[in-house]
């Protein structure tokens, strides 16, 4: 048996090539994409006056709806701005870190650094939004430490939202752009130096456009992950985001679940086409 | 290797042709009680065979306790042991989970309020029930029977589990003076000394409470039913909801989550189950509940058989023991809600607890509205003009912003 598969194959290079690919593209191609079609197909349907039913007839009205009613664009829009923001402090907030673990620390630090960010990746995702709940309550650990100062902790709410996802994304951050930085040879930051050129020089002119694609495949992880999440919206605050109104009306308005769903799709859309367009996938 | 252009177009076909089969394979051969529309039960057995060795039930958290939560809460066990029926449960936080679980398939019964009930029997995922098969059914209160919500048509899809009402909870050390009126919540002035720790259930059926609201303080809008709303009545009820709004703190619509809300001060006054109160007061913090006067919704629940129930035998089997009287007046006790079988009074380890959940009051559940689920027909003579619940959740995203 195995003596004629192995016949079958050899001198066939199309044939091993197809055989290996097709599960993979199997499952890409109709297991995700598909179902990808299944779903903007759903939008276009509608549910039934009186039963409540999904009725297959072809209708823009979903659509109509997302698009004309305000508190669909204003649920929209403060969840790109979230995720925008998420975006912008998990980059602030890797660039010091990484360029220190690709450049500065000694190999034994190094190692010990990309384990304590790699870490929190192994706890599951409801602990640690529990765990942002606990410290960002009226009596939690946070409003402890700042009452000397006078001050109260933000509390639940947008601003706790988008303190909970740039904690967790962060590792998704971090080791792209330490993956980039650790391919930055030092040479060039050598010959910057020689050339007369001060560190913030260096990291404007020299550093930031080599390491660009590294930042933008990390704000993929970023941004798509803010964009879609509902659970950590619902734990530490009261604002409804895309993935919240998603999971309201899936159980009985799918059409309109499905219509919504739409929409951080095609965003993520265009922000690849962005990237793309700015040279992100050049040489990652 | 280099692979000349026609060479590549093969290997795509090939790639094609093989993912195309493969795929197929594995939906073909995987699930096929999901995929295929195999003919689920329209009518109820006419008798039951031996147990099937387990049961798969959906449940509100509290309403199946094995001894897991509290050892000396467990009516489990004893069920497990004389019927060989080994208990699965799996906690349905709201009734939306419950409805999407039950469409699963793979659950055999479930604990669905009215406001599931419906929605469950219209989609064909709940069984008729023949209560000639369970028993302990006789001894359930006359005023539970055939109910609206379970009885379509006179054919029963379940039997009752209880009765309870929503409360308004507060912290005493916060709220000074113990209010009686669900204007705490509500009216902008009174909420106003609360704001920023209101709560209020995170559901759509909440549009309902503030319905019960307005049907006493806006009598104009003519509310008889708080879950059959036109036009008018659901506007009013959204705009009192926005209001509402500026002053929450945080929704609830996970039990632990208002747990630790309460405990640590994030919020302060609104509604709640009972059984929320008991766990608090059992962890030491100080709360207090009482039913304010324009009444309150409330939930009767039933426990429904799946129409596709693997194992419907032991399904009955669970029926018939949650509303026999011991498990029945336990499973009562335990959540903070009325038993529906007459005989459990008699058996609660607190004497007075079916006068404090007022169990044989039918003056007092007169005030209490059940869930149900809002749909097209006003059930009066204003015709399909009532909003259906999918309008509900979509109001309830509007006040929710």
């Amino acid at each position: 048996m195995g003596r004629r598969l192995a016949d079958l194959f050899h001198g066939r290079p199309r044939l091993q090539v197809g055989s290996l690919l097709a599960g993979p593209v199997g499952w890409l191609v109709i297991g995700y994409l598909g179902s990808l079609a299944v779903l903007l197909v759903a939008s276009f349907w509608t549910l039934g006056e009186l039963s409540g039913e999904v009725q297959q007839d072809f209708t823009l009205d979903n659509y109509e709806q997302i698009i004309t009613e305000p508190v669909y664009r204003s649920i929209a829009g403060r969840t790109v701005l979230i995720a925008a923001l998420v975006t912008l402090t998990d980059i602030l907030l890797a660039l010091p870190l990484a360029f220190y673990m690709a450049k500065v620390a000694t190999p034994r630090v190094r190692g010990m650094l990309v384990v304590a960010v790699l870490m929190p990746l192994w706890s599951a995702y409801l602990v640690k939004v529990y765990a942002w709940r606990a410290i960002l309550s009226q009596d939690g650990a946070l409003n402890w430490v700042l009452q000397p100062f006078g001050v109260e902790g933000p509390g639940y709410g947008n601003v706790a939202v988008w303190i909970v996802m740039s904690y967790i994304w962060l590792p998704y951050m971090v080791i792209p752009i330490y993956a980039g930085l650790d391919r930055l040879p030092n040479s060039l930051l050598s010959a910057s130096e020689d050339l007369g050129a001060r560190p913030g020089h260096t990291f404007r002119r020299v550093i930031l456009p080599l390491i660009f694609p590294a930042i933008v495949a990390g704000s993929i992880f970023t941004f798509s992950l803010t964009l879609g999440d509902y659970i950590a919206p619902q734990l530490v605050s009261s604002t409804q985001f895309i993935g919240s109104v998603v999971y309201a009306n899936i159980t009985n308005n799918l059409p309109l679940a499905a219509a919504f769903a739409t929409v951080p799709i095609m965003i993520m859309v265009v922000y690849l086409l962005i990237a793309r367009r700015l040279g992100a996938f050049e040489h990652v | 290797m280099r692979a000349d252009p026609r060479s590549a177009r093969w290997a795509w076909l090939i790639v094609a042709g093989l993912s195309v089969l493969i795929v197929a394979f594995a939906v073909g051969c995987g699930s096929d009680d999901s995929t295929s529309t195999e003919a689920s039960s329209d009518s109820a057995p006419t008798e039951l065979g031996a147990g099937e060795g387990e049961v798969n039930l959906v449940a509100w958290a509290g309403y199946v306790e094995d001894g897991s939560t509290d050892p000396k809460v467990d009516w489990v066990s004893d069920f497990e042991k004389e019927t060989g029926c080994k208990v699965n449960v799996k906690i349905g936080n709201t009734s939306d989970e419950m409805v999407q679980l039950m469409r699963t398939g793979q659950y055999d019964a479930v604990s669905a309020s009215g406001d599931a009930t419906l929605r469950l029997i219209d989609g064909g995922d709940a069984a008729p029930v023949n209560t000639d098969l369970i028993p302990n059914y006789a001894d359930v209160f006359d005023s539970l029977k055939d109910q609206p919500f379970n009885t379509v048509d006179g054919v029963n899809y379940g039997v009752p589990h209880g009765r309870g009402a929503n409360l308004l909870m507060w912290n005493p050390d916060a709220v000074k003076t113990a209010p009686d009126s669900w204007d705490v919540v509500f009216d902008p002035a009174k909420a106003g000394e609360q704001s920023g720790s209101v709560t209020a259930y995170d559901n759509p059926i909440y549009i309902a409470d503030a319905a019960v609201y307005l049907m006493t303080h806006e009598p104009d809008l003519g509310i008889t039913n708080p879950y059959e709303l036109d036009d008018e009545q659901f506007n009013a009820a959204i705009d009192l909801l926005k209001q509402q709004r500026e002053h929450i703190g945080e929704y609830w619509s996970d039990y632990t989550k208002q747990i630790s809300a309460f405990a640590n001060g994030d919020t302060t006054v609104g509604t709640t189950w009972q059984v929320i109160a008991n766990l608090l007061e059992a962890d030491g913090e100080k709360v207090e509940t009482t039913l304010p006067v324009e009444g309150s919704t409330g939930w009767s629940d039933t426990w429904m058989v799946s129409s596709e129930a693997k194992n419907p035998n032991c399904a009955y089997l669970w029926l018939d023991h949650i509303i026999s009287p011991q498990a029945n007046a336990d499973v009562a006790e335990w959540f903070g809600e009325a038993p529906s079988n007459q005989e459990s009074c008699a058996l609660t380890a607190d004497k007075n607890h079916c006068d404090i959940y007022h169990a044989a009051d039918e003056e007092y559940f007169d005030q209490i509205a059940y869930w149900t689920t809002p749909v097209a027909d006003c059930g009066d003579d204003r015709g399909d003009v009532c909003k259906t619940y999918d309008e509900w959740v979509q109001g309830w995203t509007e006040v929710k912003g």
